[in-house]
């Protein structure tokens, strides 16, 4: 069996189902063994696209995402998406086509060292040199990218290796690395001394991140803060872990969350972070976070505890198993008053509007796509002012949420929606994305005509890379400078063009139109007319 | 603060600037590095010397034991450790300055490894601060080349070994 075959096979008792990519003649041994697997090729319109793809297959899926590109450029065009990947520990496996073995080196035609420019966003890079090691390395980069703190494996494969003869294929057995073993389960004495500050506090609150979602552990963390009517709050990264209506939850913290929800944390006695870094834009100061409060932080990793804050309680492990022993203690204390003070507080503030006659006010928005959005939808946020509309004002009735939290890569959310899609083709998925996002993605509409999923992408028509000018306004005094989209397309015509019904949605009052593009199956472009001096902040 | 970091390695290509990638990636310092195999042909040991907070010197030692090509790190100060490093130095010398350096060497148990009538390498294994010493009581010469291993470290030995 050739090297592609190899590889091929190797994926299949990976249980991959589909490859998203972008072809070159550098891994057309690969595309072209595929063709007599039983694994789906899905060609995207740009690698970034492909890498996006299989990050948005991978959260809806709860499995590894895969994707394959060529050499030079097509590889260089992954980079990105793989550090999305990376900033926000999602497991994807990249296979990209390198030129043959003997010219590495040589700065032949689409020749780069890909390895080298990947390597501070990868969790772990193969560089395969024999036909016969591909079955161990597939079987090594699967159980990396999806173990421990889950991330991107990348595996630069030689065209004369996946040409070469390997041999027969024989399944490989359990990975055993002596350079890796991640600590799953807590340590007793921890989990111990949580349960007695537990005990001990009068004002806890759990913070909860991506890492519960990575590692599934919602329901479990959900059962926890029931059992002592623990109020809870999210990262950007967690949102989802909770129904919005969940009576503990008090929704998103950080420079872009709920006021009281930021207020909760502050005045809490005992903070207990699972699966979030403690980072910049969760917390604002987080080396000041343990002045006045007990921090337990439980992460996978061991190198992000203490690195933004020092904890008082480190707990190393997964989230699951940690809270599956947390939950079989029966502790005597119930914060159900603590709860409803915050509660209380909560009904005060006023929520964020923007009252304008002439825009769609974008919060209101949101809201209301979520409302429409089946219950277990996926909702994918793109990076920008979209992004912040979309974190503060989502409803979760117990459907996913993406976006791209770490890197804030814009464009991440069609294509990560695209690759949702074949993970679960019967959900109803929106991509929310501003005009700036969506012109830099606008090939995949292409993708999006050609397979019909029940993709809305809910574009927020500003007609300027809002972000950056709300940006210019509060830190540069008004002085904008490029913002301004300028010519902007007529979306109806791009929509048209590729054959994708589209509505314009221009004023609150045409907001009860998007019940009719939610009842329709199908994709849908609506463009949302947003007024370019509405700002996240104010 | 100066922290030593001894690093067991996979012995594959590339894994030396995985780990150095980290240092400059993160603005960790190196004050030196050297590497080696050891006494298992597929491990390497890396000496790093670096220098920082006490945080920075913890976040070090973690992201190292995180690469994956990483076996096994042990950290220690240098007062836990047994250090050596090595010197070659090539002075150009004048014919009344031979005597005062063949001086210092006898002194601080240098050697003289090569020399012509104008030049001559002088070589040291020994603990850094001695290697700076010599290097001190050289300095007014004329220097035309210095050469240095970096520290080698390796902690004392225990009463449990």
């Amino acid at each position: 069996m050739n090297g592609a075959n190899l590889l091929t096979k190797a994926l299949e008792q990976e249980g991959v189902r589909y490859v998203f990519g972008y072809p070159g003649v550098s891994i057309c041994p690969f595309f072209d063994a595929l063709k007599d697997s039983g694994i789906n090729p899905v060609l995207m319109r740009t690698e970034q696209s492909a890498g996006h793809a299989a990050n948005g297959y991978a959260r809806a899926a709860g499995e590894v995402g895969v994707c394959a590109v060529s050499s030079g450029p097509g590889a260089t065009n992954l980079i990105t998406a793989i550090a999305t990947a990376f900033a926000d520990s999602i497991p994807i496996v990249c296979i990209t086509g390198q030129v043959p073995t003997e010219q590495i080196g040589s700065d032949m035609f689409q020749e780069a060292d890909i390895i080298g420019a990947a390597e501070s966003f990868v969790k772990y890079s193969y560089s395969v040199r024999t036909a016969k090691d591909i079955p161990r390395i597939v079987k090594e980069a699967f159980h990396i990218a999806s173990t421990g703190r889950k991330g991107p494996v990348l595996i630069d494969l030689p065209v004369d290796v996946q040409n070469n003869e390997g041999g027969a294929f024989a399944p490989v057995g359990n990975v055993n690395l002596r350079t890796y073993k991640p600590t799953m389960k807590g340590h007793a004495v921890q989990i111990k001394k949580v349960l007695k500050v537990l005990e001990e506090s009068k004002r806890p609150i759990l913070c909860v991140g991506g890492g519960v979602i990575s590692s599934k552990a919602g329901e479990k963390v959900t059962a926890f803060a029931e059992k002592y009517n623990l109020p809870v709050v999210s990262t950007m990264m967690g949102i989802g872990v909770m129904r919005s209506d969940h009576p503990l939850y008090m929704g998103m913290v950080g420079n872009n969350g709920k006021k009281y929800a930021n207020k909760a944390m502050n005045e809490s006695d005992l903070l207990i972070m699972v699966g979030a870094r403690v980072a910049d834009r969760a917390v604002s100061q987080p080396d000041l976070i343990t002045k006045d409060k007990i921090l337990v932080h439980i992460d996978i990793d061991p190198a992000e505890i203490g690195k933004n804050a020092g904890p008082s309680i480190p707990i190393v492990g997964d989230a699951g198993l940690i809270f599956d022993e947390l939950n079989k203690a029966d502790l005597k204390c119930d914060f159900k008053d603590w709860t409803e003070q915050l509660i209380r507080y909560s009904k005060t503030r006023d929520e964020k509007q923007q009252s304008t006659a002439k825009y769609v006010d974008p919060n209101l928005l949101v809201k209301t796509v979520s409302e429409l959005l089946d219950e277990n939808g996926i909702y994918v946020a793109d990076v920008g002012q979209n992004q912040i509309y979309s974190a503060s004002n989502y409803i979760c009735k117990g459907g996913k949420y993406f976006t791209s939290g770490g890197m804030g890569t814009m464009g991440y959310s069609l294509p990560a929606a695209i690759g949702a899609h074949f993970a679960d083709p019967d959900a109803q998925i929106v991509c929310a994305i501003g005009d700036g996002a969506l012109q830099m993605v606008l090939s995949e509409l292409s993708k999006l005509a050609e397979i019909g999923p029940d993709i809305k992408i809910i574009l927020m028509d500003n007609r300027s890379l809002g972000m950056i000018r709300e940006y210019q306004h509060y830190h540069y005094e008004n002085r904008y400078t490029m913002v301004d989209l300028g010519a902007v397309p007529d979306y109806s015509l791009i929509a048209k063009a590729y054959g994708i019904p589209y509505r314009r949605i221009k004023n609150n009052k045409e907001l009860n139109a998007l019940e009719a593009v939610f009842n329709e199956k199908g994709p849908y472009l609506v463009e949302v007319n947003v007024d370019s001096d509405a700002f996240t902040a104010y | 603060m100066k922290r030593i970091y001894n690093v067991w390695v996979e012995n594959r290509s590339g894994v030396l600037c995985k780990v150095a990638g980290l240092f400059s990636r993160r603005s960790y310092n190196i004050d030196s590095l050297t590497v080696g195999e050891t006494q298992d042909k597929t491990v390497s040991s890396m000496t790093i010397l670096s220098s920082g907070t006490p945080h920075t010197l913890e976040q070090i030692e973690k992201q190292l034991n995180k690469k994956l090509d990483v076996i096994k790190v042990r950290t220690f100060s240098e007062e836990q450790a047994i250090c050596r490093e090595v010197i070659l130095l090539k002075i150009k010398y004048t014919s009344d300055q031979r005597r005062e350096i063949m001086e210092i060497c006898e002194f601080l148990k240098a050697e003289i490894v090569d020399a012509t009538t104008t030049h001559m390498i002088i070589t040291l294994c020994d603990t850094p601060d001695r290697i700076e010493k010599l290097l001190s009581m050289v300095r007014k010469f004329n220097i035309v080349e210095i050469s240095r291993t970096g520290t080698l470290a390796m902690p004392k030995c225990g009463d449990g070994e």
